[in-house]
């Protein structure tokens, strides 16, 4: 993690003018300027302005892999929540089983959780869901965390930087939704100190040099 | 209308404040955990807190957007907040005021972003001194933006009226009972474009025009105590 200086923002405030950076995520323009759209932390690099969101809901995008508990079985599809504003569809064509019309609770019911893909999202926000995809299933058994959806960059961290380590140190297989919602499966005593430091990455997620931090804390347990 | 109140003393108002003197305001940002978004606010003797929760699926059903997310502010002032008992429940002021903080809200959300959704505000007055409207919509826009919600501009509102022949700035309780007008407005800082504009008493054009630019720089006064309230929680918790 490099020491430079970050900046939080607010909504409103100005951050540049069209003519010299292209606006990013998590701004607007107005007259050729820039303003950030929500709280967050400024990120400039050399031809874009971002703000990184503090907070939020989860904003499906296609292609997301999530983290879902189904709410209803209907007669040839699934209602699943996705932690989103607004419910996932789960056809039957998008499971890898054969389901008979009137069949689907035999496969998924009320309250399993399952990792899925999201495979489509239109105009007015319709979602719809796959478990056609690598290493998508029903889950059977581990443990569920649920964190703020704004946070689930820094658990994985650089490019996978911060979830590695974890797994490392740890031994335990960890599935993390883009919905922030985690599935972690291992022996107890892993399983514990997972829930533990992603706890703290929930905690410190703002500050500095936070993957050599967690790093040499997961060493020291060990 | 003469009252027998007198509200001026030696070119100062019954608080010691100056004609173009704002009460004293305290912002504490996300004080509920439950609320996706929250804020406390003090302002002179108004106490409110506000909570943000959504976008969530608007229900009832029928009274989704397909294109746009529709905005459910609820004002409630609390049986205990003024002197004598208030009876508890909606009534016709505070459906007024949910009304047109829900409109001046929108204004400055950007509701496209999701569609078929609503986002709530509940507003709860637990002390009234004046102007608990303009408190409470300062609160719900420094609430809506803990929330982490996309907006253009965080509003604020403050009043202006006329006590005694003279515009004051942000009436206080008894300025409010016994002064000529009050004239309570919201604004977006940014852009200075008006998002809530109602008025109580009479006023001339000169004199209206004169309250409009006095409150208009009071939000804007007000405007940056907001600000500097949602920085300084969000550098705080970076520091931690």
């Amino acid at each position: 993690m490099s020491e430079e200086k970050r900046e939080v923002v607010i909504p409103s405030q100005l951050l540049g003018k069209t003519k010299d950076k292209k606006a990013g995520k998590g701004t607007f323009v107005e007259n050729g300027n820039i303003y950030a759209e929500t709280i967050g932390v400024l990120n400039i690099n050399s031809n874009q302005i971002n703000v990184t969101a503090l907070k939020g809901i989860y904003d499906p995008v296609k292609g997301d892999f999530v983290i879902g508990i189904v709410d209803e079985p209907m007669s040839s599809s699934w209602l699943v929540d996705i932690n989103a504003p607004y419910p996932a569809l789960l056809h039957v064509n998008e499971v890898p089983w054969d389901v008979e019309f009137n069949e689907t609770e035999k496969y998924l019911n009320k309250g399993d959780c399952i990792m899925a893909k999201v495979l489509q999202v239109d105009l007015e926000k319709k979602l719809n869901i796959t478990l056609k995809d690598r290493n998508l299933y029903k889950i059977k058994n581990g443990h569920l965390i649920e964190i703020s959806p704004s946070k689930v960059p820094r658990i994985i961290g650089k490019k996978g930087s911060m979830i590695s380590i974890i797994k490392k140190y740890t031994k335990c297989r960890i599935f993390v939704g883009q919905n922030g919602r985690i599935w972690v499966d291992g022996d107890k005593e892993g399983v514990e100190k997972v829930i533990d430091t992603i706890k703290i990455i929930d905690k410190e997620s703002l500050s500095y040099g936070l993957t050599n931090k967690i790093e040499k804390m997961l060493k020291e347990v060990q | 209308m003469k009252s027998d109140v007198k509200l001026f003393e030696n070119g100062k108002r019954l608080d010691k404040r100056k004609i173009d003197e704002l009460r004293k305001i305290k912002i504490e940002v996300g004080v509920l955990h439950r609320a996706e978004g929250s804020c406390y606010l003090e302002w002179g003797g108004n106490k409110v807190i506000c909570a943000v929760y959504g976008p969530r699926e608007a229900i009832p059903r029928h009274t989704q957007n397909p294109l746009k997310a529709i905005i459910n502010a609820k004002y409630n002032m609390a049986a205990f907040s003024v002197e004598d008992r208030k009876r508890p429940g909606p009534d016709r002021r505070s459906r007024e005021i949910s009304k047109v903080i829900s409109e001046a809200i929108e204004k400055v959300v950007l509701t496209e972003k999701f569609p078929r959704a609503s986002i709530d505000v509940n507003i709860e007055i637990l002390e009234a001194e004046a102007g608990t409207r303009c408190a409470g919509l300062t609160a719900a826009g420094v609430a809506l933006a803990d929330a982490g919600i996309p907006m253009k501009d965080i509003p604020v509102a403050c009043a202006a009226g006329k006590i005694e022949d003279q515009i004051v700035l942000d009436l206080g309780k008894e300025e409010d009972n016994y002064g000529n007008a009050d004239l309570p407005i919201a604004i977006s800082p940014r852009t200075n474009e008006i998002l809530l504009l109602q008025m109580d008493g009479h006023l001339t054009v000169k004199e209206f025009d004169k309250a409009l630019d006095l409150a208009i720089k009071g939000c804007h006064d007000v405007s940056k105590i907001q600000q500097k309230a949602l920085i300084e929680k969000y550098s705080k918790k970076m520091e931690a």
